[in-house]
């Protein structure tokens, strides 16, 4: 029994240590942030390797995912004989959760594992080390281009997750099962609203972008340089994100919609 | 009379470290000369990585203080740090080089981070370094294309880039054949002599170590057991330094690592 209390203490001991941990590196990136602006051409660089490259996995997967939500979404609407809404449902859906969400989560598994691992094995080969020896900041040259590119690329791509998306239910609404274009289209003008539903997408996509790129950057910069411990601290990144955007999701929705 | 060995380049006064529980250095003391190649020596995992990150400031010694230059580096404040770490090069065992730009892009990357000068003299400066290691016909190659000696090589240009005052060699004979490390030993003396520069070389590799060291430190439990230079090692009486100059299987580092009776393991007695 006393054994169980020890662990308890032991384990509970390390995650407030390594949020400590986190925390300070967060505000040695944020001290380092200006270095980094003033040389677009590092940010630039990551952007591409984050954003863009991970653009043609979120359009593929928008499309599908509005395009599924149109299928169900038009089979339960038409047993109350309202198919007309599906453009309303297809958008809200896509615009308040899924965009921000299911981006934010195929963000972690594309960018954000591959930041831990680059970070991870750099730190494992002595880039890190040498850097440091060349006076040169890590945190400065190497994690802060990725943190700010990360925050910048994840809300443009909940974006265009949630435009294709709705695209994808167009063409399932309108052009498969037949529903009017205009009412697709009248429907969603008049019920999305800009600041409830598009801006509140907007932060809730920000701040995911910030999690699991502090996440993914911290995992790779803590790693343990061997090659056991990159490849733990690459699941650790995608299982920690996961879990933070869900939960964060909860508390931001019941936050923004709670009292509608 | 030398003035300089009054005024060493780095003083390691009575350090202690430990990792974790683990006791590392109980009271080290050294002074490293100007101008000299001084080589530290010691079996594999008596610290001498960890000494060279403690007098790069990666580390911080438990007690005990370490002088680069005239400077405790580990009252620096962070900027001054990497003021004085400009000062410093430093070879690492794997070379370390940043594996997505090419050679050159390594070679110029303390000089892109730390100076303004224009792109034409960077090429000088770079092609001057690599020339310098009889690798400039190399500049466009990725470090994946290396191998393990030109990697070593390249990462001397980039550690020389700056014109640095010392230079720390972490292993940098560990794994090469038998050319390059002809190569190897033969630039460090070169360039320490040529550019001026103190040279400091973490090693078990006796022969080629004492082949250009002025002067050698040897390093086992945490402390210096032996300093001198290379023949006064050789000479020496000490168990110590016999064992080790002559890679003798036992003596004061046992052959066995600790641990409870044979006879009492064996049979499957507590001792």
């Amino acid at each position: 029994m006393l054994n169980y209390f020890q662990q308890l203490g032991v384990t509970s001991l390390g995650i407030f240590e390594r949020l400590g941990r986190s925390s300070l590196f967060f505000v040695n990136i944020l001290l380092s942030i200006p270095g980094v602006i003033v040389r677009p051409r590092l940010l630039i660089a990551q952007i591409y390797s984050v954003g863009v490259l991970s653009f043609s996995l979120i359009l593929i997967s928008g499309l599908f995912v509005g395009m599924v939500i149109a299928l169900q979404g038009f089979y339960t609407l038409s047993d109350f004989g309202a198919e007309g809404m599906l453009g309303v449902m297809v958008a809200a859906s896509l615009v308040r959760e899924l965009g921000p969400v299911v981006s934010a989560l195929l963000f972690a598994g594309r960018a954000g594992s591959a930041l831990t691992a680059e970070i991870g094995l750099m730190k494992t080969t002595e880039q890190l080390s040498g850097m440091e020896m060349m006076a040169v900041d890590p945190i400065a040259r190497i994690v802060t281009p990725r943190f700010l590119a990360g925050l910048i690329s994840m809300p443009l791509l909940a974006t265009v997750f949630s435009a294709i998306g709705i695209l994808g239910g167009y063409f399932i609404g309108v052009g498969l099962l037949g529903i009017d274009e205009g009412g697709y289209w009248s429907q969603m003008q008049a019920k999305i609203d800009f600041n409830q539903d598009i801006i509140n997408g907007l932060i809730k996509s920000v701040i995911f972008g910030w999690l699991v790129t502090w996440i993914a950057v911290f995992e790779g910069y803590d790693a343990i340089p061997t090659s056991e411990g990159v490849s733990r601290a690459t699941t650790r990144t995608v299982v920690h994100s996961a879990f933070v955007i869900l939960l964060v999701d909860f508390i931001l929705t019941a936050l923004m919609f709670g009292d509608i | 009379m030398d003035l300089s060995e009054h005024d060493p380049l780095i003083k390691i006064k009575n350090v202690h470290f430990s990792r974790g529980s683990k006791l590392i250095f109980d009271g080290v003391n050294m002074d490293i000369q100007r101008g000299k190649v001084t080589a530290i020596m010691g079996p594999s995992g008596t610290g001498k990585t960890t000494l060279l990150k403690l007098i790069g400031g990666q580390l911080r010694p438990s007690s005990g203080t370490i002088e680069v230059d005239g400077e405790n580096v580990h009252r620096l404040r962070h900027k001054q740090l990497y003021q004085l770490r400009k000062k410093m090069g430093m070879l690492f065992q794997s070379g370390a080089l940043l594996t997505d730009i090419s050679v050159f892009g390594n070679v110029a990357f303390p000089l892109r981070e730390h100076t303004k000068l224009p792109e034409s003299m960077i090429r000088h400066l770079v092609l001057m370094k690599l020339q310098a290691v009889g690798l400039r016909g190399a500049r466009d190659l990725m470090p994946a294309e290396l191998s393990g000696g030109m990697a070593r090589r390249v990462a001397l240009a980039r550690a020389i880039a700056l014109d640095p005052m010392m230079i720390m060699y972490d292993e940098p004979f560990t794994g090469q054949d038998p050319i390059s490390m002809g190569v190897l030993v033969r630039l460090i003396r070169l360039l320490n002599d040529v550019l001026g520069l103190s040279s400091i070389i973490v090693s078990h590799d006796v022969q080629e170590t004492c082949a250009i060291a002025d002067y050698v430190y040897l390093v086992s439990n945490g402390k210096v057991v032996e300093h001198g230079s290379p023949k006064q090692l050789a000479d020496s009486d000490s168990q110590w330094s016999q064992q080790f100059m002559q890679g003798m299987a036992d003596g004061p580092v046992p052959f066995h690592y600790a641990a409870k009776g044979y006879a009492k393991d064996l049979l499957g007695l507590e001792a």
